[in-house]
């Protein structure tokens, strides 16, 4: 009973104590689950005498909610993926980075620089890229993989063995360039035949799961699994003879960044942040956790050699990655319509 | 009611009556301004025009409620027809639940009666048996039942080696797998409340019955259910109304290929859709669905209490 | 006891439903207990016995948040457990021993609505009001928000099993000049434990387990073991993950093993 007690008052004095600490430096950081190494947290503030807090979220639409419905003002950086980078500047949500604040804003490759959902890096610079496609078991099926029609419409051996990504948005992408018309299409008879291709597709598919996606697939549960490329190298290093898919339609290339949000409660510390990230070394060290692609120029040295010849990592010559176009309120109403049909 | 006991007949237990709103006080307050307000907000939401990509703009509009009930076609300019998508997810979730519940009760009832009839010293022990795999986290205990089940798991194997069945049972992304994944999600709910109400029953009254020459499951049925049923009925509450909105267990089992009422809503607030006014509105239509099912059972509950 | 085939409290099957019950309870617990000791990461493939995944918990990079983590998770749950079984046992009294009154069925509805609102709906409308109000999140808006919906998970045990104790025995106190004091705590009290006891743990379990709402009310830097450990989950299990849940559950059945053998020499006094 004592010791009870003593727990209790220990939490409440925390949780008061947790207002007197904000006198010192500090700064507040919205970011995915597991996707920085602590190390490299503590290497920060011990570099700066920042103490960073860090708050997490498991999509970026559960983050842009999150924020709507109050965030705000709380913190200082956001990490989000391309898209949302775009609607967040859409919404307002972010401030601006004047030039000349970032010190290492050179280190950033020239591809990455002036990119479309934020051109001139006004708002973000680039945390991690990576891609969206599909693995398959090459025990269950030797044929050519390079194809969404592994996916949409897969042969007689795949069928029923199939996951997919619970992903509105990287699902309606593959369909889409299967089916070989733009995104966001605002042409009546492509949305219908979009419509149609899914549900049919549908009848194929085992699940739609995001959390045991590399799971199923290093289980042999299923034989095809659509999986971001870092997340299906660590199932074929768990040693499931999967082979990672580069579909010749293309597939999804997606990037996170890093925001500074507008109201943030500590700016300058937010820049200082966003400097450390730009060292080669720091960004390193993201990827060699996280086993994504940096954007940053002079990684290099720092990373684990593993990465270098990894198959999920290095795209055969002439890929065609793609990223999520944010489509306007219109044509997200019937993509939504669409879902909601194949999902019923 | 269920909650209240006896509220439409019999004698009316009334010791604390001049107490009664000091005493519902703390939880006025607590749930008034915690859950009611909260509710109210979601509420109004359901009323209100959606943002596009998550939020609200303050202009009255009954949207959400028209894309609820009538289908208007791919892209919303069809004459309007009624519109089974919600119903049928809404249908989905009620008998999912309703068997995950009946599950629950079939292997909850014995075990809280079993508990309830060991020596008074271990009982509590039991009851913390009960509880103790709870301490781990949801999502552990699912994605490892999920590997205890799969078509080559340890379950399978262990069954085809005794020589029970020659191929691999498989339940995993079928609907028997959402009903396992919601029955394991709140087992100790169903046990629990009925353990409570057992453990005073007077077993003089089963022996009266014995004395009568009733069988032991005649006397289970016609003595021992009726003065537990208070207990069996906060059981199935608080299995069946927490997994209608589920979404977690069943999603990972059951494949998550079919929307339930929880992932629907989930996806309006989490997902790409970003229609809070819908996702508002599904729950509002819940809520009113799960008051109006409680209701009706009180109803028939006074009903069998006066009669009875 | 006598647990003759013939004493009518004896059902047979009923043993052994409730041992089938303990399995399904416990099976994925050892799937978990066993693969914290993997020399792998991975859940499906085994590599040999390690204890490579405790070490990680006690001196890893994270170990001082999973240590707060759990330190935050047991205080909230054991403080909203006791608070809201509190008001559940109180509401209980006035529902079932209070009479017929007007607001019992609005009161009951009002004890249930957390039960009702999905979980993500409470979340965002929790935020939304919180904000609106000027609360800061922290540990504070978690503690309330379990507290609230902890209240009907509490409060079902305790009212069935009030419904089953007739109120004569208070009354014989009353009317032998006990006050209504008295008999509630003398006479009621002992023999509502069970159904108190029941509607704690259950309240406990449901606070230690809340990812959802807890997740949208915490604010930053304070974590809950479910919200420090979600993410990790997400990615496919860590072992490391499975060893914290492995010495959870060891520490409590160590606790109820314990209990049992001081209940035990208690008895042989």
């Amino acid at each position: 009973m004592k010791n009870w007690i003593t727990t209790t008052a220990t939490a409440l004095a925390i949780a008061l104590g947790a207002s007197v600490a904000s006198a010192e430096e500090e700064l507040v950081v919205y970011h995915w689950f597991e996707y920085i190494p602590q190390e490299l947290l503590d290497k920060f503030t011990a570099e700066t005498g920042i103490k960073v807090t860090m708050d997490t979220y498991d999509s970026n639409e559960a983050m842009l909610a999150s924020l709507k419905a109050g965030g705000m003002g709380t913190y200082d950086v956001a990490v989000p993926g391309d898209y949302m980078v775009k609607i967040m500047t859409n919404e307002g949500m972010l401030d601006t980075i004047a030039e000349g604040e970032l010190k290492n804003k050179g280190n950033i490759m020239e591809q990455w620089l002036d990119v479309p959902f934020d051109p001139g890096r006004k708002h973000s610079i680039p945390y991690q890229w990576g891609s969206t496609s599909f693995m398959v078991n090459r025990d269950v099926y030797k044929g050519d993989i390079n194809t969404l029609a592994i996916l949409f419409d897969p042969p007689a051996e795949l069928s029923g063995k199939i996951n997919m990504l619970d992903s509105q948005g990287e699902v309606m992408l593959l369909a889409s360039l299967y089916l070989g018309i733009p995104q966001c299409s605002t042409d009546r008879a492509q949305l219908k035949a979009l419509n149609d291709m899914l549900l049919k597709a549908k009848q194929h598919w085992a699940s739609f799961n995001s959390d045991t996606a590399k799971e199923v697939l290093v289980s042999g549960d299923v034989a095809v699994g659509m999986i971001w490329n870092g997340f299906g190298a660590k199932a074929r290093e768990e040693g499931a003879n999967v082979e990672y898919a580069y579909p010749r339609e293309g597939f999804n290339v997606w990037m996170d960044n890093v925001v500074l949000l507008k109201d943030a409660p500590h700016r300058a510390n937010a820049l200082k942040f966003m400097d450390f990230l730009l060292e080669p070394e720091n960004m390193a060290a993201v990827t060699n956790y996280a086993r994504y692609a940096a954007g940053v120029k002079g990684v290099e040295p720092y990373l684990d050699p593993v990465l270098a010849t990894m198959p999920e990592q290095n795209p055969p010559e002439g890929a065609k990655g793609v990223f999520i176009e944010v489509c306007d309120e219109a044509v997200q109403k019937v993509y939504d319509q669409i879902w909601t049909n194949v999902k019923k | 009611m269920a909650g209240g006991g006896g509220t439409g007949g019999g004698v009316s237990a009334s010791t604390y009556a001049g107490l009664r709103y000091w005493l519902l006080l703390p939880s006025w307050l607590v749930l008034g301004f915690i859950v009611l307000a909260p509710v109210g907000v979601m509420l109004i939401y359901s009323f209100l025009t959606k943002e596009f990509r998550g939020g609200v703009i303050w202009e009255f509009t009954l949207d959400a409620y028209d894309q609820f009930f009538f289908d208007r076609g791919l892209f919303g300019d069809e004459p309007p027809k009624i519109e089974w998508t919600y119903i049928l997810i809404f249908w989905r979730s009620i008998w999912q639940a309703g068997a995950a519940t009946l599950l629950a009760l079939v292997i909850g009832f014995p075990t809280a009666y079993f508990i309830a009839t060991r020596p008074e010293r271990v009982r509590p022990i039991w009851v913390f048996l009960i509880t103790i795999p709870y301490w781990v986290n949801l999502l552990i205990r699912t994605v490892s039942m999920k590997f205890l089940l799969r078509d080559q798991g340890p379950l399978n194997d262990f069954l085809i080696w005794t020589g029970l069945i020659d191929t691999p049972i498989h339940v995993i992304n079928t609907d028997v797998a959402v009903q396992i994944g919601l029955f394991y999600s709140y087992l100790p709910f169903m046990v629990l409340p009925i353990y409570a109400a057992v453990e005073r029953y007077d077993f003089a009254l089963s022996e009266a019955a014995a004395d009568l020459y009733a069988t032991k499951w005649v006397a289970l049925r016609r003595v021992l259910l009726p003065s537990v049923r208070p207990g069996v009925i906060a059981g199935c509450i608080l299995v069946y109304v927490p997994s209608l909105g589920a979404f977690l267990a069943p999603d990972l089992l059951g494949g998550a290929k079919n929307f339930m009422i929880g992932s629907l809503i989930e996806e309006q607030f989490k997902g790409n859709a970003g229609n809070w006014p819908f996702g508002a509105a599904a729950s509002m239509i819940l809520l009113t669905m799960v008051m109006i099912i409680l209701l009706l059972f009180a109803r028939q509950q006074a009903r069998a209490e006066r009669e009875g | 006891m006598a647990a003759g085939r013939n004493d009518i409290r004896t059902y047979r099957g009923f043993g052994t439903v409730t041992y089938l019950c303990l399995f399904i309870l416990y099976a994925p617990l050892i799937v978990v207990a066993v693969y914290s000791f993997n020399a792998s990461r991975s859940i499906t493939i085994w590599e040999g016995v390690s204890l490579a995944w405790y070490r990680d918990v006690f001196t890893g990079p994270e170990s001082a948040k999973f240590k707060q983590a759990a330190i935050n998770s047991f205080s909230i749950a054991a403080i909203a457990a006791t608070l809201s079984t509190m008001i559940a046992l109180s509401a209980a009294t006035a529902l079932v021993r209070g009479g017929r009154f007007g607001l019992r069925t609005l009161s009951f509805g009002l004890i249930s609505l957390p039960l009702m609102v999905p979980e993500i709906v409470t979340a965002v409308a929790t935020l939304i009001f919180f904000s609106a109000i000027g609360f800061t999140r922290g540990y504070l808006t978690i503690l309330a928000a379990h507290i609230a919906f902890c209240i009907p998970f509490a409060y079902m045990p305790i009212s069935a099993r009030m419904q089953g104790i007739e109120e004569s025995y208070e009354q014989a106190a009353m009317d032998l000049y006990a006050t209504r004091g008295q008999a509630f705590r003398r006479v009621l009290l002992p023999m509502m434990m069970p159904g108190i006891v029941s509607g704690f743990l259950l309240a406990f379990i449901i606070s230690l387990d809340d990812f959802i709402i807890t997740n949208f009310v915490k604010g930053a830097g304070v974590e809950t073991l479910p919200t420090a450990i979600f993410g990790a989950v997400k990615q496919g299990i860590r072992p490391n993950i499975m060893a914290i849940s492995t010495m959870l559950l060891a520490v409590s059945i160590l606790m109820v093993t314990i209990s049992y053998f001081v209940s035990k020499s208690d008895d042989a006094r």
